[in-house]
């Protein structure tokens, strides 16, 4: 006789910020993550759940998720290690707008990211030649440091400061902004250090360092913003602001 | 306010948070060696009183404090209350030249 399924007890999101969790099992099988959870019930129970998902790799931050209250990216998160008792409860990600069941509006989040010059200025023409950066100099390892975000929004959600404070540019926003500001190619240092100062930008956190402790990618948002800090109070001194 | 004017109050509250860091610290040594060697007020006073060390240090905390108080006050404000802007900013500024006022006046009642 073969042994009884085990079953996963799974609360979801349904609906917009006015609905509620709605209750599913699901069978649980190892090495399981919460997208697959999330995927298993809308292929087999219900259909019109809405969520994103897209490389399931760890790599297009589309998938991020708040998983038993704490903001992730559920393709690489394996149930085993987040479930309480075979308990999951999955809800949108925070400090952004619902628009239905796991899927959050992100425009305000990218929107973020062009209030905070997180686009790259040139300062070199085609016809110029290659920039030559050493990857050794402090400037490029500042860079590389925090060059790596996938976008997921997961410490945006995760940040005190966004729900008190919703101008409050956010982490991942200030984050580019800072690896622009240390990229010795770019041309818009003095507008971009300009757009991030403030009670909207890097002034703002309090540095509860709930961004870094969240970030699925390792990086360091906060440490990031530090240096914001640092380099517009200089720039303030110097008379450059 | 500009970004510039909310720069330098971040670098005001942060300057005025080191400066009270050590006039915290040596202000209450100073009370539990007071209070351990049984001073009374009428000692106390008369240790204090003409001592321009003892006015000099006490100016600085009450500057530090008048500064720092309502740049955190504004904080709490904005995010807890939502209350920012002119007004927000007024009443700190008025919240700090009270400080100021009611902290060198104790001041000068002790050193001078």
């Amino acid at each position: 006789m073969p042994a009884p399924e085990k079953l996963l007890h799974v609360s979801v999101w349904r609906g917009t910020a006015a609905g509620g969790f709605r209750s599913y099992q699901v069978p649980r099988q190892d090495a399981q993550t919460v997208l697959d959870v999330v995927t298993w019930i809308q292929r087999r129970i219900d259909a019109s759940l809405a969520y994103r998902f897209a490389c399931r790799v760890g790599m297009c931050g589309s998938c991020a998720m708040t998983v038993n209250g704490i903001p992730r990216w559920t393709c690489r998160t394996h149930v085993a290690r987040v479930a309480t008792g075979e308990r999951l409860q999955i809800a949108p990600l925070a400090n952004l707008p619902i628009v239905r069941d796991l899927v959050v509006d992100m425009t305000e989040f990218f929107d973020k990211w062009a209030r905070a010059k997180g686009g790259f200025v040139p300062t070199a023409t085609r016809r110029g030649d290659f920039a030559r950066v050493r990857p050794d100099s402090t400037s490029r390892r500042a860079v590389d440091a925090a060059i790596e975000c996938i976008g997921c929004a997961v410490c945006y959600a995760a940040c005190d400061v966004i729900a008190w404070n919703p101008a409050y540019l956010g982490p991942a926003a200030l984050n580019r902004a800072w690896t622009l500001t240390r990229d010795v190619r770019d041309g818009a240092r003095r507008e971009r250090l300009a757009a991030v100062a403030g009670d909207a930008g890097c002034h703002a956190c309090h540095t509860h360092t709930l961004c870094s402790e969240r970030c699925p990618t390792r990086l360091s948002p906060t440490l990031s913003i530090a240096g914001l800090k640092r380099t517009t109070a200089l720039a303030t001194l110097r008379g450059e602001l | 306010m500009s970004a510039r004017a909310e720069t330098l109050a971040w670098l005001a509250q942060r300057a005025s948070a080191a400066i009270l860091a050590l006039c915290v610290t040596v202000h209450l040594a100073t009370l539990i060696v007071a209070v351990h060697e049984g001073l009374s007020a009428a000692a106390i006073l008369g240790r204090t009183h003409g001592s321009v060390t003892w006015a000099a240090f006490y100016v600085l905390f009450v500057v530090a404090v008048s500064v720092h108080a309502p740049l955190g006050l504004r904080t709490i404000a904005a995010e807890w209350l939502s209350w920012k802007g002119r007004t927000a900013d007024g009443a700190c500024v008025a919240l700090g030249i009270v400080l100021l006022v009611l902290g060198i006046r104790a001041v000068t009642a002790v050193t001078l």
